[in-house]
């Protein structure tokens, strides 16, 4: 399949959009009608053709338009990209899986020739011909990981591995749900999570840990995460929340169907085999609202996940001032029938909107 | 999240392998290399990390961890070397007597549980015996980076001392060795009071040295953080006992000579697992009852972990008594 | 008094003990104003530990009877600077030829324990290893998580960024590598409705 690449901005004017066959392939996070933090893990082995599970690394429609909103972060903000000093074989690590994984799944876009370390990189998409000296970054043009996260889609955070615990100690961090890289980096699992609210008393991230230390080689895992934004506004850092922060204000009762987006994050680990690190992959799609309730199954399951989240959680992913206008614009979607398990569209099955009651 | 059928194995991936060369290296040790049949590369791997070697041995599966001790940056072949035990169970006297050039084995992918921490200023390895090889790959991975390290490898004898010339005239500024019938013995205060702050000490050797190595550093005033080991725990033989696995709905008998691990495996049982060691944590199970005593013997559960008698590590630790359900 | 108890936090706010000697042939002690109070103390449990004490005391204007004491307890070295800033390079330069198993003592205020923290920790000690005890001030250093800059003794919640000006309220959200609480715009989505501040833990 060849990709049709969008020209579209995540920011000024926001022309952001999702095509059919992107709204179609979207990962919705609700496997039923209500929400509440869990470790949900599971391998990250392939999916179905065509879902954004299918291939290690995804590529999608977004492709360029995400890297050039990616440079621009980056030179606005070049500490939006570190790695402490320990962690450069982590960043050859991950370089050397994406373009592994890239050009296997996607032979078509990316290819990577190898003879010893003398390796040659094609990233047709992007334009790029590059030939370096695989461990050797005076061959690059910056440092691996910002070398290879400057063409792949979504924020990584790479983990050192020490002392039962895992530190965060490199990454690229520019699609992010509201959390400062340059304050969080070198902080241990615990320390970077602490300002997410409950899970901690649920033994949420005392499990997810002991299963995130055990990630093997080889074997990679997955699981979703979700927050809400308003714009299709991918840059929601801390760093800029003064700048940003205001858009959420900006919602009417005519604008909030193509306004409000549900940001939702694949997040994938995997094991780093040189460094012994772990990989941590943050994906980031989006979808308005107006395109979320052409699929019927999730417009009513969102009207019901949104109406019944604890004040805590809404608060926490920074919509619980917004709720009372979402509820309002989801009601209109929400029939009242009963939706079929699972996270998948299931258009064929599921019964269109009736609101005629 | 349910986006793909589930396939859930235990263990590490597994890699099909050839084995391209047997070199008996002293009367105990001999080292073994692996290649793909299919020529293919072998997945990089992190020094310090083992592979489980799985050994068909008369219609029964032997599963022994081995550090492998080759050079991480040669992806064309994996080696270990294993020392023969003959009062053991029997895994490494199998790898000994019936291994040959030629024969077809399965490794697990690299596992590591004994990795460098790489943020240290110097690291200082400490090996006692057939502890060495984990060392040798850390060491080919440190000349590649330039790494700041230096050894100190305590052997029997200079006839037992495995790859003792071999380090010692690669390395002649960096490796000291101490043979045990020459009354040489590696002078651990000194050594530990004179390095610089961000050094790491890292040993593998017999378990009495592991902790005498922890515990003077720990009287010398070194951070925990800072001092690394590694011990694989071979299974112990024990009285047979009996256990009700709840959610596979059958009893089964554990013999002498198995662990519950393995007794678990040969009853069809698909129970996780990935060092067979009592180390990595991963095939920790809930016990539903118990009428009698445990013999934890692993590393991973804690102390009020085994007082409170609710979980087990089923890879080395048994039970004695009347009854014990697992939910397993 | 100059203890103060502080009400239990996230994860990522750092918590502070009591000194407690520790095995070692040499032991470097810092400490701010009353935190000359906790190396009393500390000296008061063994005898034989300041003679292998290396003590760095900055009074900050507190401490005058203080000194007396310290330097009364007879440590091995003692050196008294007028500023954090005045003592970092003697700190360095301790701590970059001493050996595996220096005992790292720090005591006093939150932003003097967290910065000689991050000088042991980049001289390779690992922080779990340094040992803190909170006395004195409970005035924050706080980060601007928008322009980055560091404003230092903060005790109301909101305050004013030093830098860039913005009012930004105090999280307990803390970063060791920057010795730094996150301080984060607090009307950015309803700009100039700023609440009073209100002093910390009143």
């Amino acid at each position: 399949m060849t990709i049709q690449f969008n020209k579209e901005t995540f920011r000024d004017d926001y022309s952001f959009r999702n095509s059919d066959w992107a709204i179609k392939r979207f990962p919705f996070p609700f496997h039923e009608d209500s929400y509440m933090y869990s470790v949900n893990m599971e391998q990250h082995r392939g999916g179905p053709p065509g879902s954004v599970y299918e291939k290690r690394f995804d590529v999608d429609e977004h492709y360029l338009a995400e890297m050039e909103d990616r440079a621009i972060v980056l030179a606005e903000d070049p500490l939006r990209c570190q790695s402490l000093p320990h962690m450069t074989l982590a960043g050859w690590d991950t370089l050397e899986l994406i373009m592994t994984c890239k050009s296997e799944d996607y032979p078509d876009l990316f290819e990577l020739h190898r003879d010893g370390k003398r390796w040659r990189w094609v990233n047709k998409p992007m334009g790029i011909d590059h030939s370096f000296t695989f461990l050797d970054e005076t061959t690059l043009p910056c440092g691996p990981l910002e070398y290879i996260t400057r063409q792949t889609q979504g924020d990584f955070a790479v983990l050192d591995q020490r002392d039962e615990m895992l530190w965060m100690d490199a990454g690229t961090v520019t699609t992010q749900a509201d959390w400062s890289l340059d304050f969080d980096i070198g902080m241990n699992f615990f320390e970077w999570h602490a300002p997410v609210p409950m899970a901690h008393e649920l033994g949420i991230f005392k499990r997810a840990l002991k299963f995130l230390l055990n990630v093997q080689q080889g074997a990679p895992a997955r699981r979703l995460n979700w927050t809400m934004t308003v714009n299709p506004l991918l840059d929601t850092s801390p760093e800029n929340y003064h700048k940003w922060g205001i858009q959420k204000t900006t919602l009417t009762p005519e604008n909030i169907g193509a306004k409000q987006h549900l940001r939702v994050e694949l997040q994938t680990f995997f094991r780093l085999p040189r460094s012994n690190a772990l990989l941590f992959p943050i994906r980031c799609y989006l979808i308005a609202f107006q395109d979320i309730v052409s699929v019927p199954k999730w417009g009513r399951r969102l009207h019901r996940v949104v109406r019944d989240l604890p004040d805590e959680l809404a608060t926490y992913k920074g919509f619980i001032a917004n709720r009372p206008m979402m509820l309002d614009y989801l009601g209109q979607y929400d029939d009242g029938r009963p939706t079929s398990p699972g996270i998948w569209p299931d258009l064929e099955t599921e019964p269109p909107l009736d609101m005629g009651r | 999240m349910t986006a793909a059928p589930q396939n859930t194995k235990a263990g590490a991936e597994k890699i099909a392998v050839t084995v391209s060369a047997v070199v008996p290296l002293n009367d105990l040790v001999t080292r073994f290399e692996f290649t793909r049949p299919d020529g293919a590369a072998f997945p990089p791997f992190s020094a310090g990390a083992h592979t489980v070697v799985e050994m068909r041995d008369q219609g029964r599966t032997r599963l022994n961890p081995y550090s492998l001790m080759s050079d991480p940056s040669d992806p064309s072949i994996y080696a270990i070397s294993v020392r023969r035990d003959d009062q053991g169970r029997g895994g490494s006297l199998f790898m000994h007597r019936n291994v040959k050039v030629g024969d077809a084995m399965t490794l697990t992918y690299p596992v590591n549980l004994f990795s460098l921490d790489l943020r240290g200023r110097k690291h200082v390895f400490l090996a006692g015996g057939i502890g060495i090889t984990p060392f040798m790959a850390m060491i080919a991975q440190l000349e590649q980076s330039n790494g700041n390290w230096e050894l100190h490898y305590a052997c029997r004898s200079e006839a037992l001392g495995t790859y003792a010339d071999q380090l010692r005239s690669h390395y002649p500024n960096k490796v000291h060795v101490y043979f045990d019938d020459q009354n040489q013995a590696i002078g651990l205060e000194d050594l530990l009071d004179g390095q610089p702050l961000g050094t790491h000490v890292y040993v593998c050797g017999p378990k009495g040295m592991i902790d005498w190595v922890h515990t003077t550093a720990a009287e010398h005033g070194w951070p925990s953080e800072n001092v690394h080991s590694e011990e694989f725990l071979a299974p112990q033989p024990g009285k047979p006992f009996e256990v009700r696995l709840c959610k596979s709905d059958i009893t089964i008998q554990v013999g002498e000579h198995e662990s519950l691990l393995e007794a678990m495996e040969r009853c069809g049982v698909d129970a996780p697992f990935l060092c067979r060691g009592g180390a990595c944590g991963q095939c920790e199970t809930d016990v539903v009852e118990a009428d009698g005593e445990f013999v934890h013997r692993d590393h991973w559960l804690d102390d009020d972990d085994h007082a409170c008698g609710k979980k087990i590590m089923p890879c080395v630790s048994r039970f004695v008594g009347k009854t014990l359900v697992l939910d397993r | 008094m100059s203890k103060f108890q502080f009400p239990e936090s996230i994860a990522s706010r750092p918590t502070y003990g009591s000194l407690k000697s520790r095995p070692g042939k040499a032991h470097l002690m810092i400490a701010d104003a009353e935190g000359a109070e906790a190396i009393l103390d500390l000296a008061a449990q063994d005898a034989g530990l300041m003679a292998k004490s290396h003590v760095i005391y900055i009074p900050s204007g507190s401490g005058a009877g203080l000194s007396e004491r310290l330097r009364g307890l007879k440590p091995a070295q003692y050196y008294e600077g007028p500023s954090y800033a005045a003592a970092v390079p003697r700190i360095r330069r301790v701590l970059s030829d001493a050996h595996m198993g220096l005992q790292v003592y720090l005591c006093g205020t939150e932003g003097l324990m967290g910065q000689a923290m991050n000088e042991a920790t980049a001289a390779g000690i690992p922080h779990s290893a340094i040992q803190t005890e909170h006395r004195g001030s409970i005035a924050r250093r706080m980060q601007c998580v928008h322009c980055k800059g560091i404003t230092e003794n903060v005790t109301t919640d909101p305050f004013v960024c030093a830098h860039c000006g913005l009012n930004l309220f105090v999280r307990d959200h803390y970063s060791r590598r920057l010795a730094a609480f996150q301080g984060v715009c607090i009307d950015a989505e309803d700009p100039g409705n700023v609440p009073n501040p209100v002093e910390l833990y009143k």
